[in-house]
């Protein structure tokens, strides 16, 4: 585990070129290691003990936002401290974690009953509303990453099913437009149907208002995503959608990032240009290159195999949370270790598929990569409390 | 379980597999490796250019130098407040001014340089020099212009434009806004002239402010300055040329026949060359491109096609002698014209005057006799078994002169002219029924030919050399280094032997001791010359106006180890023995001599206007008139 951090830590030391902030993130970094020595020296037991109160206390700063915030690139999300700022969405990641561990760790925890599923959904809702009033939706979209999390605890596939088919269908909106997708909805449903009463009648019972409702839900949602996209959603928003779709290109305006960050990363070729070599980073042609778009630097300047060498290592990475969460013994250790999976997940998942061109414009930043003190030190935290639970796994009944 | 646990896993190695398909396809296939070239987007390049190379005669006087002017440029973002009434006062501008171009600036970037003011004098520099400091986002931009210590010689000097869209994508070296020659030797030899520019690539960011050199400037490379150009024009007999076409349209070609350097290329009416330079050039442009009557930019010596008339029987004597259709002493009667078919109106009249006697070839060309050169072509014409050979033929002699086709002179304009070949008289008389009365018009240089003055003159130049010429052609040295082009430095001979030349060189030498152009004889030099008279019609309304004729005359003196051949061209002068005849004396004279023995004649013919003549042909009333 402390290879990976440390790898990380420098890899971050070199990618950093950017004048006055690199300075500053060199001591963003110096007071991370010793956040995350601190880390190591509380006693594992004092994180399951006070979960709850660190989540409150990350929920009450980021209430605490809308009183004292600073306003920065339009979003409240920030307490300014002299020349610093703090921002306490990368903090209530981890103490929504600590909370949905210290849940589930109770023996009796099951997704069954309806009341768990609320205090789960009610733990991971109010950071997400918080922060999306911000407003800062990108970040709030992270605490969609637990679903994972709660699929390996017990939750019923069928939530994992619906939300996947959820996001397939929006897409497909979106794409052929509702008329389309109804018509292929209802058809593929008639053709699963007669298959159905054909094969072996046993496999289901056929109970008619279940199915038509059923599919009267779809049609509503399909028809909703419509008018939702037209109607309700503001035009920048349908504009990220429709570029990435391929429904409209723009190189020049709304366009603009993907095109630049597309073009950036294909400089770079097998090789790269070296380091700080990269002429379009330095003619900063990618918007936010040292923090959302950090990833375009990288593979301009290290080519193919070293964006290659990032995405494997967070994969390996992100695996071997994975792993070492399996084998967690204790309940709280496994979910905790789940959670930061999850969250680096999505993180990476989101912000490379987001830099060549995947994925719409959403803006959360890189783990350990990204210019921002925040996020290092959020994403330490999470780290090292999981290194401190793995480390004293053993000496744990 | 132990099943669900596999799920994130999985999505996490998928995940990885995509990533990197996609980063393959980004940067190994869509790579373009001439993105990291010297083209990409965030290299910038600037360009250095030197200075244009200077141009002079063929005696080193100064025809074309460069003249630095200044441009006040702007960058709108950079611009801070400042005193706007004095700026306005330094610039001489005034404030609606300022405003509009400061708009039209960021109109254009915000981030780039606009010219905010162009030209601005010497004196205007030397004030703003001092005071610019003051304000933010103003720049002072050298430039150098091409400047004229003469008016002469537009038509040979060209002039410049800027690069427009369409050569900056045929031509890699240009881009748009760049200055290239457009016309004359500006064009002709533009990539003497211009030099090799200079390039420094920068790096430079999203909003195109440079941020420093590309590579520590290891692409860079430093201008090369352009050569200065010596012509074979002698600028004093071209100003002399000029002088005396004032007032009159038409052109003069004078070269040098042992070596085929144009000595003089005069066209008028011209225009000063200063007029297509700076700020008010675009104005001047199109005043002169649009002006359809005087057609200032066609140049006369070299693009205007006229039927040869007189001139011509020159070259038809020499064929006759070549065939041997005729000898030096073959003689004809002329009975004041030549019936060339039975019926009325077929006889072509003659103004030669001798009746009752043999006229031979010397007497024929001295006393210009239409008759002889009829009976020439006639045998000509009648010497094969039929028309098409003995055209075929004809027109082979015609072309070894450089007539019917370019001659392949330095400067970029020009017309083919016409010699009417067999193939081209049956397309026209598809039945193939024309015979030698049909293009008799032809014995005398009417008809179907069509030369320009510059081939009249090569021909001159040809007979003069007994036989041979050089392409005619007008660099003689590059930065004062004598030049040897292959294509100027070979003889082109003719097919016309040598000593059937003597005859008609005699001839051209009674032109002036006793022929039409005795008047105008220069004592001490022996010319030989050829009036010529070309009848010319205009058609309005239908209706087919007969105009005055048009004067041309051909020379070239010394007879003996000729040093000069012209051809003259006054459109609607008249005879050509009363203003073409005494140009060509006064040329030659000015060449050769330097003296003004013919003051008389000088003064008559610099004071001849054709203006009157010119402007019956624009109203249908004077034409009228003219015709009664």
């Amino acid at each position: 585990m402390n290879i990976y951090s440390a790898s990380s830590s420098e890899t971050h030391n070199e990618i950093f070129d950017f004048g006055a902030r690199y300075g500053k993130q060199i001591i963003w970094i110096g007071l991370g290691v010793l956040i995350s020595i601190f880390l190591l020296f509380i006693e594992s037991s004092f994180y399951e003990k006070f979960a709850a109160y660190i989540y409150l206390a990350c929920m009450l700063l980021l209430a605490g936002l809308f009183i004292v915030g600073k306003n920065i690139n339009g979003a409240t999300s920030w307490y300014a401290i002299g020349s610093f700022s703090i921002q306490p969405t990368e903090f209530a990641k981890t103490g929504t974690v600590l909370a949905l561990a210290r849940l589930l760790n109770d023996r009796q925890f099951s997704f069954k009953p309806l009341k768990n599923r609320l205090k789960t959904f009610v733990i991971i809702t109010i950071p997400a509303i918080l922060i999306t009033l911000q407003p800062d939706p990108g970040s709030a979209l992270v605490y969609l990453s637990f679903i994972l999390l709660f699929y390996r605890e017990g939750l019923h596939p069928n939530i994992l099913i619906v939300g996947i088919s959820a996001v397939v269908l929006f897409l497909a909106t979106l794409v052929f437009g509702y008329l389309y997708v109804i018509a292929s909805v209802i058809l593929v449903s008639i053709v699963v149907l007669w298959f159905i009463s054909k094969g072996r009648k046993k496999l289901i019972r056929f109970e008619w208002p279940k199915i038509l409702g059923i599919i009267s839900i779809i049609l509503g949602y399909v028809y909703s995503v419509y008018y939702l996209f037209n109607y309700v959603f503001k035009q920048r928003h349908r504009d990220r959608f429709n570029i990435l779709l391929g429904l409209s290109d723009d190189t020049s305006d709304i366009g603009y990032n993907t095109y630049q960050s597309i073009k950036t990363i294909s400089s770079g070729g097998f090789w790269g240009k070296g380091f700080l070599q990269g002429d379009r980073t330095q003619g900063k042609f990618v918007p936010e290159q040292d923090t959302d778009y950090i990833f375009s630097t990288i593979g301009e300047e290290w080519g193919f195999w070293g964006s290659m060498l990032v995405v494997l290592f967070f994969m390996i990475f992100i695996l071997r949370i994975v792993f070492l969460a399996e084998k967690q013994k204790s309940t709280f250790g496994r979910v905790y270790g789940y959670g930061v999976a999850c969250i680096f997940f999505f993180h990476v998942l989101i912000n490379i598929a987001m830099v060549i061109g995947l994925f719409p414009t959403i803006g959360i930043p890189l783990p350990f990569f990204s210019y921002g003190g925040s996020s290092l030190w959020g994403f330490t935290m999470l780290l090292f409390i999981f290194i401190k639970l793995d480390a004293s796994k053993n000496y744990e009944l | 379980m132990k099943k669900r646990s596999l799920l994130f896993p999985i999505l996490i190695i998928a995940t990885g597999i995509i990533f990197v398909t996609r980063l393959f396809f980004l940067q190994i296939i869509e790579h373009d490796s001439s993105d990291i070239s010297l083209n990409s987007s965030t290299i910038k390049r600037i360009y250095t250019y030197p200075e244009r190379g200077f141009v002079f005669d063929r005696n080193g006087k100064l025809m074309v130098a460069n003249e630095q002017t200044y441009d006040v440029k702007v960058i709108p973002n950079e611009v801070k407040p400042f005193d706007t009434l004095e700026f306005c006062k330094l610039l001489k501008i005034d404030k609606d001014y300022l405003v509009h171009k400061l708009a039209r600036a960021k109109n254009y970037s915000r981030w780039l340089p606009s010219v905010f003011l162009s030209q601005l004098s010497k004196e205007d520099y030397a004030y703003l020099q001092e005071k610019i400091y003051k304000y933010k986002g103003f720049s002072i931009q050298r430039k150098s212009l091409r400047n004229y210590p003469h008016k002469s010689s537009s038509n040979i000097l060209g002039y410049i434009n800027e690069v427009n869209e369409y050569l900056a994508q045929k031509n890699p070296y240009y881009e748009q806004g760049e200055l290239v020659g457009t016309q004359g030797i500006e064009k002709e030899y533009e990539h003497l002239l211009r030099g090799t520019k200079g390039v420094e690539y920068k790096l430079r960011n999203r909003l195109n402010k440079v941020i420093g050199p590309y590579k520590e400037g290891i692409f860079d490379t430093i201008s090369k300055p352009g050569e200065d150009l010596t012509l074979t024009i002698d600028l004093a007999l071209q100003e002399y040329g000029e002088l005396l076409m004032q007032n009159k349209r038409g052109g003069i070609v004078a070269i040098e026949p042992n070596s085929g350097e144009i000595l003089a290329l005069v066209t008028a009416p011209n225009y000063d060359p200063n007029l297509m330079v700076g700020r008010k050039k675009s104005k001047n442009s199109v005043i002169l491109f649009n002006d359809s009557i005087n057609k200032p930019m066609i140049d006369r010596g070299l693009q205007a096609a006229y039927a040869p008339g007189s001139p011509f029987k020159l070259i038809q004597g020499l064929i006759g002698l070549q065939e041997n259709v005729i000898t030096p002493s073959s003689s004809f009667y002329c009975h004041h014209g030549y019936k060339y078919a039975s019926g009325k109106n077929n006889f072509m009249g003659c103004h030669c005057n001798i009746v009752g006697r043999p006229i031979d070839l010397r007497l024929g060309i001295a006393k210009s006799c239409n008759t002889y050169f009829a009976n020439v072509y006639k045998r000509l014409i009648e010497k094969y078994p039929t028309p098409q050979q003995s055209v075929t033929k004809w027109a082979e002699h015609l072309h070894s002169f450089g007539l019917g086709n370019y001659l392949g002179y330095d400067l970029p304009s020009g017309r083919k002219g016409n010699i009417p070949t067999a193939d081209y008289y049956d397309k026209i008389y598809p039945r193939k029924t024309w015979k030698f009365p049909t293009i008799i018009s032809n014995a005398i240089g009417q008809g179907e030919i069509v030369t320009t003055p510059i081939q009249l003159a090569n021909m001159i130049a040809a007979i003069a050399n007994r036989g041979h010429f050089y392409t005619p052609h007008i660099l003689k040295k590059i930065n004062n280094q004598n030049i040897e082009i292959e294509k100027f430095t070979t003889k082109r001979h003719t097919t016309i032997d040598k000593e059937n030349f003597t005859p008609v060189i005699d001839g051209m030498h009674d032109v002036y001791t006793n022929g039409t152009a005795r008047h105008v004889q220069v004592k001490g030099i022996d010319i030989c010359g050829k009036t010529g008279t070309v009848q010319n019609y205009i058609r309005k309304n239908g209706i087919k106006y007969e105009l005055a004729d048009h004067s041309i005359f051909v020379a070239f003196a010394p007879k003996e180890n000729p040093k000069i051949a012209l051809a003259i061209f006054v459109e609607n002068g008249g005879y050509g023995s009363m203003i073409a005849a005494p140009i060509a004396s006064l040329m030659i004279e000015k060449y050769l001599l330097g003296t003004d023995k013919l003051k008389w004649w000088e003064d008559r013919i610099i004071n001849t206007s054709l203006e009157k003549e010119y402007n019956k042909q624009t109203s249908i009333e004077s034409l009228e008139v003219a015709k009664k």
